[in-house]
């Protein structure tokens, strides 16, 4: 159901709903960023729309509240073993079309690929999801040729306009809570075009992986792994185990990020490593992003958001990595 | 909460330690449930961390796990935990079906530490060989002093063709010297065109025995192969040990050569 409603009446009704929830959006973090005078935008909890960083695309996505960078999974003594406690709150999330389709990536691996989950069910099922639409394509986004430009698949969407905010609920909570406000037919804003196309090739042979076009990124990337970490999609980890220092005998279980550029991603048994040219990582990268991941969910993995274009120190695009990939492989055929 | 938690590891009770080597030791445990040879259990250490190690031997409400000392988990288990008890979870993994190489000769090639997740295979067969029609296995180990399985080896030899060598000999070593592929030619195999080979070991080595195994005549498509990885979770979520749309924690370790020759890293 659509509304025309008052920013303070949607301040209010935030304010009611933050009693049971957390809500998370892109925040504006000023001069935080990696250089001089320049800001990050990044998830974080608000109590008022006003906080909201609306008008530019997120350098961080809003995977970090259904998979946090560190998460607990149990605690330790001696002889007893004791799962972390969810959260007390569920959790409202503020993000863009191509982050909805990146919440069905992050459920098919943690709720489908073996085993489920219990850690992410547990924060996902009690998590909301509200659109933020797109007036404009932003730098590096490239939605329209993934296909992720437009999602109906969200909890409401919001837009605010000065005083004034636009809501398409579907969520009841909302539509009890705005009963009496003016209806009113809300379409999402969403972009029809992005200045970066690109076209995936349809299958990339083995031939290609040895290929003398991945040594240029092995001579550029610093295996930083910035692009996995900004990732909606990338969904890796590492487990840990830690004790305290002031009492050994008790410690913890955790699971934080891991990122297939970084050193160690693939060390094994034996100091074998697999992967150890950072050419090597990209082309790993890359084809589980537009290649591995379709041919075993049905869908490629890539959302398009281009965050990892937007953050590599080494100014690697992965825009133009599948592009170049496509004209090979069409030599290649 | 309804779904049960596939982090939780279970206490499982050491019941015998078996010393092998300095740095190597089957630890039998305590283990009520279905497991096939090739499968996997993540050894957890509260504190320590976690380790993947193949079932290398299945018992009567017991499984074998051949651990071998070589960092921070496994280090702990040795100083620590000898005669108490382990928490594990799985077993994960696919494992071998012992109903494909059933009525066939089999050839099954191993590297060092790699014998483990085939020894069930080889308990299967030595114990029961009428059910295949002739077994060799042919393995390779570093030095005599890296020689696992010795008591196993014993009863072994009474039923199947076991050939045993070591890289590197020293004074005293009557054995066979070298590596394992230099022995593939002699082996007695009468139709290697329908025989089945199982190869596990170092990346290496299992290169250089397939590449010997087609040389004599083995087909592909009768080839088993397992494969090792670096696992943080064995429940296809951590993706480490995913090579293109194959995660090898679910999809394997275990591989028909058809297929495992296209997981390129
Ligand atoms: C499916 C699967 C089955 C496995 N089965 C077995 C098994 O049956 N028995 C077994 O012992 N191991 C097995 N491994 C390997 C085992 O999981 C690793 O050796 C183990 O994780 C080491 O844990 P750790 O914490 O003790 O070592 P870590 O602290 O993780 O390792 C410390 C360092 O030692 C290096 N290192 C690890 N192993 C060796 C080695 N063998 N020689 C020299 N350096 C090494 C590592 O690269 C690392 O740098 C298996 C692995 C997989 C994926
Ligand atoms: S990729 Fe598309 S949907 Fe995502 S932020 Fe950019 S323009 Fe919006
Ligand atoms: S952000 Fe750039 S330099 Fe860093 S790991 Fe990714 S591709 Fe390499
Ligand atoms: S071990 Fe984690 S995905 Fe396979």
């Amino acid at each position: 159901m659509g509304y025309q409603t008052t920013l303070a009446k949607m301040n209010a009704l935030f304010a009611d709903l933050s009693k049971d929830y957390v809500i998370y959006a892109p925040k504006r973090f000023v001069g935080d960023g990696t250089f001089v005078n320049i800001d990050t935008i990044r998830y974080g909890e608000i109590t008022d729309l006003a906080e909201i960083e609306f008008a530019e695309k997120s350098d961080y996505s809003f995977k970090e509240v259904l998979l946090p960078i560190s998460e607990t999974l149990f605690y330790f003594t001696e002889n007893e073993m004791k799962e972390a406690d969810a959260p007390k709150k569920g959790a409202i999330v503020f993000l863009r079309s191509c982050d909805l389709y990146g919440l069905k990536r992050l459920d098919t691996i943690y709720l489908e690929n073996g085993a489920v989950d219990t850690y992410y069910k547990r924060l996902r099922d009690h998590t909301k999801f509200i659109l933020m639409g797109c007036e404009n394509s932003f730098e590096n986004c490239f939605c329209v040729s993934m296909g992720t430009q437009k999602s109906n698949d969200y909890d409401a969407y919001i837009k605010v306009e000065g005083h004034t905010v636009l809501v398409d609920s579907h969520w009841d909570v909302l539509d009890t809570a705005l009963t009496g406000e003016a209806q009113t037919i809300v379409i999402a804003d969403s972009v029809t075009a992005n200045e970066t196309v690109v076209t995936i090739p349809e299958t990339v042979p083995q031939t290609l992986f040895e290929s003398p076009f991945w040594e240029d990124y092995g001579n550029r990337c610093i295996a930083c792994g910035r692009c996995n970490f900004v990732c909606p999609t990338c969904t890796c980890f590492t487990m840990q185990d830690i004790f305290y220092t002031d009492n050994g005998k008790a410690g913890e279980r955790r699971r934080v990020w891991a990122s297939c550029h970084v050193d160690g991603y693939t060390d094994m048994a034996g100091g074998h490593a697999f992967r150890n040219d950072k050419g090597q990582r990209m082309r790993f990268k890359v084809l589980h992003k537009i290649n591995d991941y379709k041919r075993r969910f049905g869908s490629h993995m890539c959302i398009g958001c281009g965050r990892c274009d937007d953050v590599c120190p080494e100014y690697i695009s992965f825009a133009n990595c599948i592009n170049e990939l496509n004209t090979l492989t069409k030599e290649e055929i | 909460m309804t779904v049960t938690n596939p982090y939780t590891p279970f206490l499982s009770k050491i019941t015998e330690v078996i010393k092998h080597t300095e740095i190597e030791y089957t630890f039998r445990m305590a283990y009520q449930g279905d497991v096939l040879p090739g499968q996997f259990f993540e050894v957890s250490l509260p504190k320590f961390g976690e380790a993947p190690i193949s079932v290398s031997g299945i018992g009567d409400g017991t499984v074998d796990l051949t651990i071998r000392k070589v960092g921070k988990v496994t280090n702990e288990i040795f100083e620590n935990y000898v005669g108490d008890s382990l928490f594990l979870r799985g077993p994960y993994g696919n494992g071998f079906d012992i109903d494909n190489y059933k009525g066939k000769e089999i050839l099954l090639v191993a590297g060092g530490t790699g014998l483990s997740p085939v020894k069930g295979i080889v308990d299967y067969f030595s114990a029961h060989p009428e059910d295949c029609q002739g077994f060799t296995l042919l393995v390779g180990f570093k030095s005599p002093k890296d020689v696992l399985f010795k008591k196993d080896f014993e009863k072994w030899e009474k039923n199947i063709n076991v050939i045993m060598t070591v890289d590197t000999p020293e004074d005293g070593y009557c054995g066979k010297c070298g590596l394992v592929t230099q022995y593939i030619p002699e082996i007695p195999i009468n139709h290697s065109d329908h025989a089945v080979g199982i190869v596990v070991g170092p990346p290496m080595m299992m290169k250089c025995t397939l590449t010997e195994l087609f040389n004599v005549g083995f087909k592909e498509e009768n080839i088993w192969i397992s494969q090792e990885r670096k696992m943080c979770c064995g429940i296809g979520k951590c993706g480490h040990c995913k090579i293109d749309d194959t995660y090898i924690c679910l999809d394997g370790p275990v591989f028909n050569y058809t297929k495992g020759k296209f997981l390129k890293d």
